[in-house]
């Protein structure tokens, strides 16, 4: 350490006495135009310490959580990140720069995030995709805004499946509540919408409705077309959630109807990392000028050549302040980089694979649940992706405190359900996971 | 070139501005050849165990091996200018050195785990989410803190939702927020989100909040008012103890921006010059790297009153364990789970780093380094005294093009023609993290791009990846994919 503090200041003890002096100041204090009665003369308290002791400090915090296999899905999925991907994002010079305002110093990573929309109009079969919202949660609430600044109609009221991850419902009412807009949920029916109940729900006051595939309990929706049609006889919109794995086998939604998509695209880029993602966002051209968040275009710079810069920026709060699309500035633009780096990796065959497996695994490992004593898998008959619920004879909450005495850790979602998420990073364990599964449901 | 040279001179001349030659594609028109993904497009046939009528016929992409890849984004890389390439002075964007440390910390693979898991057994992550509240509490003088929020927005966001919350609880329908011009964009986006009309405040003449102007907009209507500490001219709000009893007079609450905590760690709390709700920028302040536009995190900081509002779930310990729990009358979530975690992690690895010494001095260099490079710099800077950024005028200059003619000599330029309260506004932010040697460079470059003949500032760039764009017809015809590209 420096003998001024930060670790990360580079000024010598000469160096900050010639500045003090060109600026014709006694002290570094003297700087400082804050009047007595708010200066602050206590201490923080927070002891300052070597990178080696704040490595050991984090590492022995953490060290705390207790080491289980994780079959946990319902929204954040884990899949294997190639080692590429790492090296490569951390470059610094991606790393360490900020958003493209100087487009011509920043070629490399609006190619990057051209890249990244590209791929997710590929995998939507929309027009525009923009380059990152915070996550899957803040993607629908703007999904929902949209659909209230663009729908001809007055109204008020946004349809949501039953089955969906409580933070993205709750995320979504504070995102709408600002417009008087509901939130209601339709029901569902053995793991998919229940078109027919839905079909009443829908009248001209619906702004959106909104469909998952996979669904949060891992069940691919099969009416998606009808739901869009649902929708459409309203004039409602009608938005998909699903990610780019899913979406490298799945229908495009564009093909079902689907005015917007939105989900998390972190199931490519990042490890689990406690909920943090990325917001996928793609809709259809039609709504353009009315798309939240940063975009990338391509243009040509004066010599002619190829060039991105970000573009139609008068949607955005720097330019349009209170009538911005949305209040989106920092995004998650380096975990954009990550997912393209990741889909380029696989390419399109790894890409079809990797989806294929999740829905081969899911239903292997279903029925070796099902064969398990005082378990049926799967809850619902339908096609899973990755996760599924199983129904225990013993209360859900004891099958999974068991299994968590075994090392392994799962969901609860009901009473007698648990829900499994079966990605290839746990293959290995899914044999000690099935025997545990056995004693545990006993 | 040798150090003498790169120095400035004793008598306070400085030296050559740097010359700066980006890595970019040559020239010659006959051996151009980026390597662009989509010329390498390969369909495939989709096959898969689920029947037809779910699943897409083909996909098509670019089929790259991990040798072709890695060098496509090792010459993206070598396109891109951040931290690590020189001085990135943007107001208000605080683009301080990022430790390298701090990415390993957040790869700590214990770290890793999900957010549905028990409590019970993720007393790890608990604990260190509950100390890195406990240390941004301390350092903006909040009795309470979230980390939820992903970025400075979605804090604003928060922020103005629990004051609506804290009214709302009073049975009392405010319509308002307040927010002064050179406030930041996201501030009048935020409020307008959270279903508040906005009032914009005109700055008074010395560039800080005219105290008459508040009076006249203040009422029973005002939910908040939001202000940043030093504002966007870099000034100190002297009158903060005023404005904050003017508001709280009328019953509102008083919203802090935390873009430019840079400027006061250590010597000023938020929470003691009245402010009930402040967020922390934490990918500003507190050197998380910003990743070419994130991710952040935006904690919210509020004061006992508002607690209970907070997000959920929340984070306590009891007992000596750490546990979530609802905040009895908590907005809800403004995150599909617990915020972004591994920019946390990073946040919290560069307070204990640095702690109170660190923090400290980071604000005094910041603020002895704006001041160094105003005083240097052959601009007018018209407010004062500033603290850590300035907004300098390029008078009858155009300052997106001294910008573009600053790139050409190794420099990232400052934010442009912003706030609009300053003629072609110059607004800079060196950092703590600049060395003298840097900021007499970067005047250099400040005086050289603005002393250049016009055309040459209008020319520019000339040594960067690419030339000047037209950023106008790229908005009049866009083409955002590979599929919009007509010369694929
Ligand atoms: C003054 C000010 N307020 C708010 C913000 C918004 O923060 P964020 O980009 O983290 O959403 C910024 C940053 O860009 C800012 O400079």
């Amino acid at each position: 350490m420096t003998a001024h503090g930060s670790p990360y200041v580079p000024h010598t003890d000469a160096e900050i006495e010639a500045m003090l002096s060109a600026v014709g100041a006694a002290d570094e204090t003297a700087l400082f135009d804050i009047p007595e009665g708010v200066r602050f003369d206590g201490e923080f308290e927070i002891p300052a310490r070597s990178e080696q002791a704040v490595r050991a400090l984090v590492e022995g915090t953490l060290s705390g959580n207790d080491d289980l296999v994780e079959f946990l899905g319902r929204g954040h999925h884990d899949h294997y990140v190639p080692s590429m991907v790492e090296h490569l994002a951390d470059r610094s010079e991606f790393l360490t720069s900020y958003t493209q305002y100087q487009p011509e110093v920043a070629q490399g990573f609006l190619q990057a995030l051209f890249e990244y929309q590209s791929l997710l109009v590929e995998l939507t079969g929309l027009e525009v995709a923009n380059c990152s919202m915070y996550d899957a949660a803040s993607a629908l609430g703007e999904a929902a805004t949209l659909a209230a600044r663009v729908r001809a109609a007055s109204g008020d009221r946004v349809l949501v499946p039953a089955h969906l991850q409580a933070g993205r419902r709750r995320t979504l009412e504070n995102y709408v509540a600002g417009h008087d807009v509901t939130v209601e949920s339709y029901p569902m029916t053995d793991g998919n919408a229940d078109v027919d109940a839905l079909d009443a729900m829908v009248d001209e006051e619906t702004l959106l409705v909104y469909a998952e595939t996979p669904t949060v309990r891992g069940a691919i929706e099969e009416r998606l077309a009808a739901i869009g049609e649902v929708a459409d006889r309203a004039n409602a919109l009608f938005a998909v959630g699903s990610d780019p794995v899913a979406l490298s086998v799945l229908r495009p939604p564009a093909d079902v109807g689907a005015d917007v998509v939105v989900g998390d695209a972190a199931a490519l880029g990042v490890p689990t990392a406690y909920g943090f993602g990325i917001g996928l966002f793609a809709c259809r051209e039609a709504f353009l000028r009315q798309v939240p968040g940063r975009l990338v275009g391509a243009a040509a710079d004066d010599s002619g050549r190829r060039a991105y810069t970000l573009t139609l920026q008068t949607r955005e709060q720097h330019i349009r302040r209170e009538r911005a699309t949305s209040n989106i500035c920092t995004n998650q633009a380096w975990v954009a980089l990550r997912v393209a780096m990741h889909a380029a990796w696989l390419g399109p065959d790894g890409l079809v694979d990797l989806a294929n497996d999740c829905v081969t695994e899911a239903r292997e490992l279903a029925a070796r649940v099902d064969d398990v004593s005082g378990v049926r898998a799967p809850v619902h008959d339908r096609h899973h992706f990755r996760e599924f619920p199983a129904r225990t004879d013993r209360p859900a909450s004891a099958v999974a405190a068991d299994l968590r005495a075994a090392g392994h850790a799962v969901h609860v979602v009901g009473d007698h359900e648990i829900q499994i998420c079966a990605t290839g990073t746990t293959a290995d364990e899914r044999d000690a996971f099935v025997a545990a599964l056995e004693e545990a449901a006993r | 070139m040798t150090d003498d040279d790169a120095d400035s001179t004793s008598d306070g001349t400085p030296g050559e501005p740097l010359r700066y030659d980006q890595a970019r594609w040559t020239e010659d028109a006959d051996t151009y050849e980026p390597l662009l993904a989509e010329k390498t497009l390969d369909t495939v046939d989709v096959d898969s165990p689920l029947p037809d009528e779910l699943t897409r016929e083909t996909l098509e992409l670019p089929a790259l091996a991990e040798p072709e890849l890695a060098r496509h984004y090792t010459r993206l890389s070598a396109m891109n200018y951040g931290v690590e390439s020189g001085p990135v002075p943007l107001g208000s964007c605080t683009m301080k050195h990022n430790p390298a440390f701090i990415e390993d910390v957040a790869a700590t693979p214990a770290g890793l785990v999900h957010p549905d898991r028990v409590g019970e057994t993720v007393q790890g992550t608990l604990e260190l989410l509950y100390r890195l509240q406990d240390y941004l509490g301390r350092i903006g003088g909040m009795d309470a803190v979230t980390l939820q929020p992903p970025a400075g927005a979605a804090g604003e966001f928060t922020g103005i939702r629990i004051a609506r919350a804290f009214h709302r609880a009073d049975g009392d329908e405010r319509s308002e927020v307040l927010i002064p011009d050179s406030a930041h964009g996201t501030n009048f986006a935020s409020a307008a989100m959270a279903g508040y009309d906005v009032v914009t405040l005109p700055s008074g003449e010395d560039g800080r909040v005219d105290l008459d102007a508040l009076e006249a907009a203040l009422s029973g209507e005002t939910a908040a008012l939001m202000l940043t500490n030093p504002n966007t001219l870099g000034l100190f709000e002297r009158d903060i103890r005023d404005i904050a009893e003017m508001v709280h007079d009328v019953g509102g609450l008083l919203y802090y921006d935390g873009a430019n905590l840079n400027a006061l760690l250590g010597r000023a709390r938020p929470g003691d010059m009245g402010f009930d709700v402040m967020h922390y920028n934490v990918h500003k302040t507190f050197a998380t790297p910003h990743g070419g536009g994130g991710p952040g995190a935006g904690p919210v900081g509020v004061t006992d009153d508002l607690a209970r509002f907070l997000p959920d779930p929340h984070v306590r310990k009891t007992d000596g364990r750490y546990e979530r729990y609802t905040p009895e009358g908590t907005i809800g979530k403004v995150h599909g789970y617990e915020g972004n975690w591994l920019v946390l992690v990073k946040a919290f690895a560069y307070i204990a780093r640095l702690g109170d010494a660190g923090l400290a001095d980071a604000s005094a260099k910041a603020v002895l380094n704006a001041n160094y490079l105003a005083e240097r710099i052959d601009y007018e800077v018209p407010f004062g005294p500033f603290h850590h950024e300035f907004v300098a005028s390029a008078g009858e200059t155009d300052a997106a093009d001294v910008a573009k003619r600053m790139l050409d000599y190794g420099v990232h330029p400052p934010t442009t023609k912003w706030p609009e309260i300053v003629d072609e506004a110059l607004m800079t932010e060196p950092t703590e993290s600049e060395s003298k040697r840097t900021l007499d460079q970067l005047t250099a470059a400040f005086d050289a791009a603005r002393g250049d003949d016009e055309a040459a500032r209008a020319d520019a760039p000339e040594r960067t990846a690419a030339r000047r764009i037209d950023q106008v017809a790229a908005a009049r015809n866009p083409r955002l994919s590979w599929q919009a590209l007509e010369d694929v």
